[in-house]
């Protein structure tokens, strides 16, 4: 009895051996391709996404060396909150910007792969050269009780790293707000200086709504005249795929508008510039 | 059976590859996402040590790694955002005015 159930203890404890095995090396391939690819793709948003995919490995990697607390960490503070930045700039410096291919300094790259290539070389000697052995036997400070552990370490033998640790936030923070902070050039229109662009200009009347009259009303059909030709003024420019729009509204600032302040309805100004730009 | 050194070997590679993005890339913020990449493989490897040594300090360290770069994203883009508001573009290589 007692040797059928330390024989199961053992399957199952080689078993687990086993997945953890196929776990590691499904995550290292993946983790390491999708840096790859992230060093080559020329779209920055799709790095964004290959650079997610690297964390939520390394998430995994975490789980499978005993620092599950770590693991949430990743995956809140990296994946949710840092790529979440990353994308959010992404969208307000220029989506499409991709990655131009002309060198600047010549054989940049060429020169850069071979560093990347020492670099490697050099590493995995000094690491070949040391000796690691085996992961030390488990204790439960790498299982279920890691937080508590963890946070012994940090209010006691960590606490002062851990005080300077919020003074930098708070630093970071305020230095964010500064940096990213831009003043008024000029003074903020008021609704009566609004109105009277609008009604200078030749437009009046708010701009035709996407889909009025059409087959259904998604935000890329244009609008049915009258007549039953298209309305291009009906239909946001970024969304059309025109580069310059036949409308001559959408694109300038409401201080240079002789026309309408209004852009169809749903349609932001393309570029995502406010209006108060300068 | 998975050793703490395949884990190294993995965060050495990963820290290459972030390396090289850094050196080959010219959008500012691809650069900024390789040295995350770079920081990360770091934190790879003091866990890997941490379970190594079978001491937790490696992961407080990787903690703390963590905080540090959360912040540096934070400065950093917004110094981009600053840079492309005035010359806008996020190019590393438009950004030389000192070069003569």
């Amino acid at each position: 009895m007692t040797h059928a159930v330390s024989h199961g203890f053992v399957l199952a404890g080689g078993a687990a051996d086993n997945t953890r095995e196929t776990a590691f090396w499904i995550l290292a391939i993946v983790s390491v391709a999708a840096a790859l690819a992230m060093v080559l793709t020329r779209r920055a948003v799709h790095c964004a996404v290959l650079l997610a995919v690297v964390m939520l490995c390394l998430a995994g990697f975490y789980v499978m060396l005993g620092a599950p607390f770590l693991a949430f960490v990743q995956v809140i503070v990296y994946t949710g909150a840092v790529l979440m930045l990353f994308l959010f700039v992404l969208m307000i410096v220029g989506i499409t910007a991709a990655d131009s291919i002309i060198e600047t300094i010549r054989g940049q790259r060429l020169w850069a792969t071979i560093a990347g290539i020492a670099m490697l070389v050099l590493l995995s000697l000094t690491v070949g050269h040391a000796a690691i052995g085996p992961a030390a036997p488990n204790s439960s400070k790498f299982a279920n009780s890691n937080v508590s552990a963890l946070a012994n370490l940090i209010f006691t033998k960590y606490l002062y790293p851990f005080e300077i640790t919020s003074a930098l936030l708070i630093t970071a923070a305020l230095g964010a707000m500064v940096l990213a902070h831009r003043e008024r050039t000029r003074p903020k229109p008021t609704q009566a200086e609004l109105a009277r662009l609008r009604i200078a200009g030749p437009h009046p009347t708010p701009l035709p709504g996407p889909g009025t009259y059409a087959q259904h009303n998604g935000v890329h059909m244009p609008a049915l005249l009258p007549d039953g030709s298209q309305s291009s003024l009906s239909v946001n420019p970024v969304l059309s795929g025109a580069d310059e729009p036949d409308t001559g509204v959408d694109q300038r600032r409401p201080e240079e508008l002789p026309g309408p302040v209004g852009a169809p309805a749903g349609a932001a100004l393309p570029g995502g510039q406010e209006a108060g730009d300068h | 059976m998975v050793s703490p050194g395949h884990y190294i070997a993995l965060a050495v590679i990963l820290f290459v590859i972030g390396a090289v993005g850094v050196l080959v890339r010219r959008n500012a913020i691809v650069v900024f996402m390789s040295v995350e990449l770079m920081l990360n493989a770091c934190n790879l490897a003091f866990v890997a040590f941490a379970r190594l040594h079978n001491q937790l300090d490696g992961q407080v360290i990787a903690f703390f790694v963590m905080v540090v770069a959360a912040a540096e994203v934070v400065v950093g883009l917004a110094i981009l955002t600053a840079i492309f508001r005035a010359r806008r573009s996020a190019s590393v290589d438009d950004a030389n005015l000192m070069k003569y």
